[in-house]
C-alpha cells in the first residue's frame, strides 16, 4: 500500500492474507483512495464484511470500526447497525460467495428496503478461502474443485439489485482503478443502497484451473472482456458475446411502475 | 413516563405483551424480527410501541437476518432483542454463537411451540430447553431464564436485560404459547434496577485478567477502531485463527464467565422443602400445574416439596443435588421427553422419575397428583 495511506491502515497488522496475483489489493486500495479524496474520517465510519478473502480486506487491515460477521451476514448486520446509529457511514465490503450466494436473500432485501449503506462486492468468481469450488457467479463451462464444466449461468448482479431498488448500482473491475474510484466515492456519498460489483482476480483458484494461471493473464482476461457501457451501445448480442458490460447501471433513477406495486391507499 | 415503558399501575396483558413492556423498560430500543406463532404478538406489539418511546424497529426478510441485525444493534451501542419460536430459533442458532463468541448483548424471546420441524404451531411444548443451551457449535454458555406467569414475564426480562450486559452474553427468555397467550393482572412496579454497559475507553474489549472476568464493551462510533470477529481472537479482537493458546484462553473464560458465577444467575423458588421425601422439580407453564399439585397433596398429608427452576441454564446444579441428597426420589414433570430431567441426573443420587408429555397440551394438576400419589 502506498505510504500516504498509511494512516488509514491498522497500526500493527503485518500484510494482508492475498495470495500472489490476488486483485483485492487493489480494490482495497481504491476504497482507501476514494476515502482519502472525500477527505472522510474513519472514526465516523463502519466497514463490515462476511466470511472468505474478501471479507479480509477491511478486517483487520482498516484502522477503523470493523465487524467481521457470520458467512453471508455481513448485510443484516450493517443494517442493524445503520438502522440504530444513522450517523455512522457503513460499508460493506465482501465477496460474491458470501453476499450473492450464502447472503443473497438480504443483499436484494436491503436493496428493496433502501438502506442507507454501501456494498462492496468483490467478485472473483469463485469461492477462493475454501479452495476453489463454483458459485453463483462462476462463468458457464468453466472449470472448478466442483465443475468439471460448470452448467449454470451466472447471476449478472447489477441487474439483480438494480431490480430489487437500489439507488445506485455500478460495476468496474480493478482493472479500471481510476473508473472504479471514482464509482466508490460516488457510493459512498449517496444516501440509500449503494452497490458496486468489482471485478477481482483469483489466479490461484480461479485462473490456475481456466488457462489463467499467472496474474498477468488473469488481469488480462478482465482488460480484454470488459467494455464500458457506453462503448456497447448499439454493439449488437453477437459482438458483445462474452464481454462484460461495465459502467453505472443505476443512478438514483426511479424503477419503472411496473416493478413496485406503489403506495398504499392511506387510511 | 410514557417513554420509560407504562407508567407504574396495574394492567391486564398477555404473556407476548409483557415481554415487550420489560423490554422497553429494560431500556430495549432495538427490535428485529420475523413474524412466526406464537411469538408474532410481540413483534406486533413492538412495532406499535417503538414509535411511542423512540426505538427503532425492523421486520427482517428471516430469523437469520433478525438475529444478525440486533447483533450488529448491540455493537451500535442498543439494547438489543428479538423474538421466535421453535423453526426461527433454530435458524438463529449460528448466529448465538457468534454474539457468544464476540460477546455480544442480546435478549432472544423464544415462545416455545410443539416441535419438532413445523409441529403444532399453536399448541405448546418445551422442547426448546437442551436447544437453548447446546443449538450452535462449539463450547459455549448462554443464559436461559424460564417465567411462569405474565408477571414474571416482564420482570425476568427486564432481568434478562440486566444479565445480558452484565455478563456480555445472549440472554434466552424461554416462554411458551401457554404464557405467551396467558392474560393476567400485572403490577408494573415503580422502580426497576437497571444494569448499563460498562464502558472504559481504550481498554481491550474482549479479554480480562482474571480468567472469568467480562470486559467492557465499547460501542461503534465511539473512536475505539474496534475488530469485532467470532474468529477466535486475542483480547484486542485480532485474530488468532490458529494459536492454541488463545483459542483454550478465550474459551474458557467464556465458558467460566457464566459458571463460576451461577450463585448470581440462577434463581429458584422452593416450597415445602424440609421434610419433604418426594420433591417435584419444575419449571415454566407446568410449574403453576405442578404448585397446585404439591398443595393438595399436602392437604392429604404427604410429604411433597418443589423447586421451581426459575433459571434453566446455567443449571441449578447445587439445589439438585441438595434435594437430591436428601429426598427420596424427584419427580420431573415436562412438556418434553426429559430434557431437565436428564440434567437433573448428572447431579442426584435419589431415583429420578420422569414424566414427559408431548401432545401439545399442558400438564395438567390431576396428572401431577396421580404420579405423585404413586410416588409418595
Amino acid at each position: 500500500m502506498a505510504r500516504d495511506l498509511e494512516e488509514y491502515l491498522r497500526p500493527g497488522v503485518p500484510g494482508t492474507a492475498f495470495c500472489p496475483g490476488c486483485g483485492h489489493g487493489i480494490l482495497m486500495g481504491a476504497i482507501l483512495r476514494a476515502i482519502d479524496q472525500l477527505k472522510l474520517n474513519l472514526d465516523d465510519m463502519l466497514f463490515v464484511s462476511g466470511i472468505g478473502c474478501a471479507a479480509w480486506i477491511p478486517s483487520p487491515n482498516f484502522n477503523a470500526d470493523t465487524l467481521h460477521t457470520l458467512h453471508g451476514r455481513a448485510i443484516p448486520a450493517a443494517t442493524g447497525v445503520k438502522m440504530y446509529n444513522p450517523r455512522l457511514n457503513v460499508v460493506v465490503v465482501s465477496g460474491d460467495g458470501d453476499l450473492v450466494d450464502i447472503g443473497g436473500n438480504h443483499l436484494i432485501h436491503a436493496a428493496r428496503r433502501n438502506v442507507d449503506i454501501t456494498v462492496l462486492c468483490a467478485n472473483n468468481m469463485i469461492y477462493g478461502m475454501t479452495g476453489g469450488q463454483a458459485c453463483s457467479t462462476t462463468p458457464l463451462g468453466a472449470h472448478t474443485q466442483t465443475t468439471q464444466s460448470n452448467a449454470y449461468r451466472s447471476f449478472d448482479l447489477c441487474h439483480l439489485v438494480s431490480a430489487a431498488g437500489a439507488s445506485y448500482v455500478a460495476r468496474y473491475a480493478i482493472t479500471q482503478p481510476l473508473a472504479l474510484i471514482g464509482s466508490i466515492k460516488k457510493a459512498l456519498q449517496i444516501k440509500g443502497f449503494s452497490f458496486i460489483e468489482v471485478l477481482s482476480t483469483c489466479p490461484t483458484q480461479y485462473g490456475r484451473r481456466n488457462h489463467l494461471g499467472t496474474p498477468a493473464e488473469m488481469i488480462g482476461y478482465l482488460m480484454e472482456r470488459c467494455i464500458d457501457r457506453k462503448e456497447a451501445n448499439g454493439l449488437s448480442h453477437q459482438e458483445l458475446e462474452g464481454r462484460i458490460i461495465t459502467g453505472e447501471f443505476l443512478d438514483s433513477l426511479p424503477l419503472s411502475g411496473g416493478a413496485t406495486y406503489g403506495k398504499a391507499q392511506a387510511g | 413516563m410514557l417513554d420509560e415503558g407504562l407508567p407504574p399501575g396495574t394492567y391486564y396483558l398477555s404473556g407476548n405483551e409483557a415481554a415487550v413492556e420489560g423490554a422497553i423498560r429494560a431500556g430495549c430500543r432495538y427490535y428485529a424480527g420475523y413474524p412466526i406463532t406464537p411469538s408474532s404478538e410481540i413483534m406486533e406489539r413492538v412495532s406499535a410501541r417503538f414509535r411511542q418511546v423512540g426505538g427503532v424497529f425492523v421486520q427482517m426478510e428471516d430469523e437469520i437476518a433478525s438475529i444478525c441485525s440486533v447483533i450488529g444493534a448491540s455493537w451500535a451501542g442498543a439494547k438489543a432483542m428479538t423474538a421466535t419460536s421453535g423453526p426461527g430459533f433454530s435458524l438463529m442458532q449460528e448466529g448465538i454463537g457468534y454474539a457468544a463468541m464476540t460477546e455480544t448483548p442480546l435478549v432472544i424471546v423464544d415462545v416455545q411451540r410443539a416441535g419438532p420441524g413445523t409441529g403444532q404451531a399453536s399448541r405448546v411444548g418445551s422442547g426448546d430447553v437442551m436447544q437453548a443451551k447446546w443449538g450452535s457449535h462449539g463450547d459455549y454458555q448462554i443464559i436461559a431464564i424460564s417465567p411462569w406467569s405474565v408477571q414474571e414475564t416482564y420482570d425476568q426480562t427486564i432481568n434478562a436485560f440486566n444479565l445480558a450486559e452484565r455478563y456480555r452474553v445472549p440472554v434466552i427468555l424461554l416462554s411458551d404459547l401457554a404464557i405467551g397467550h396467558l392474560w393476567e393482572r400485572i403490577d408494573i412496579p415503580e422502580k426497576v434496577d437497571l444494569f448499563n454497559r460498562i464502558k472504559k475507553p481504550g481498554a481491550p474489549p474482549f479479554g480480562t485478567e482474571a480468567d472469568d472476568g467480562v470486559p467492557p464493551m465499547p460501542s461503534f462510533g465511539e473512536g475505539e477502531k474496534l475488530l469485532v470477529t467470532a474468529s477466535t481472537h486475542d483480547e484486542r479482537g485480532v485474530r488468532k485463527s490458529d494459536d492454541p493458546q488463545v483459542q483454550e484462553k478465550l474459551v474458557s473464560r467464556l465458558n467460566n464467565k457464566i459458571l463460576k458465577h451461577r450463585g448470581e444467575i440462577v434463581q429458584s423458588d422452593h416450597y415445602y422443602l424440609q421434610d419433604a421425601q418426594v420433591v417435584v422439580l419444575c419449571y415454566g407453564f407446568t410449574a403453576r400445574s405442578a404448585l397446585f399439585a404439591v398443595q393438595e397433596m399436602r392437604h392429604r398429608g404427604k410429604k411433597v416439596g418443589m423447586v421451581r427452576f426459575k433459571t434453566l441454564w446455567p443449571f441449578a446444579d447445587q439445589i439438585a443435588r441438595q434435594v437430591g441428597s436428601t429426598a427420596r426420589a424427584v419427580f420431573v414433570p415436562e412438556m418434553n421427553q426429559g430434557q431437565v430431567a436428564g440434567e437433573v441426573m448428572k447431579y442426584v443420587t435419589c431415583d429420578v422419575a420422569q414424566y414427559s408429555q408431548t401432545n401439545g397440551e399442558i400438564i395438567t394438576p390431576q396428572a401431577i397428583i396421580g404420579e405423585l400419589e404413586r410416588l409418595v
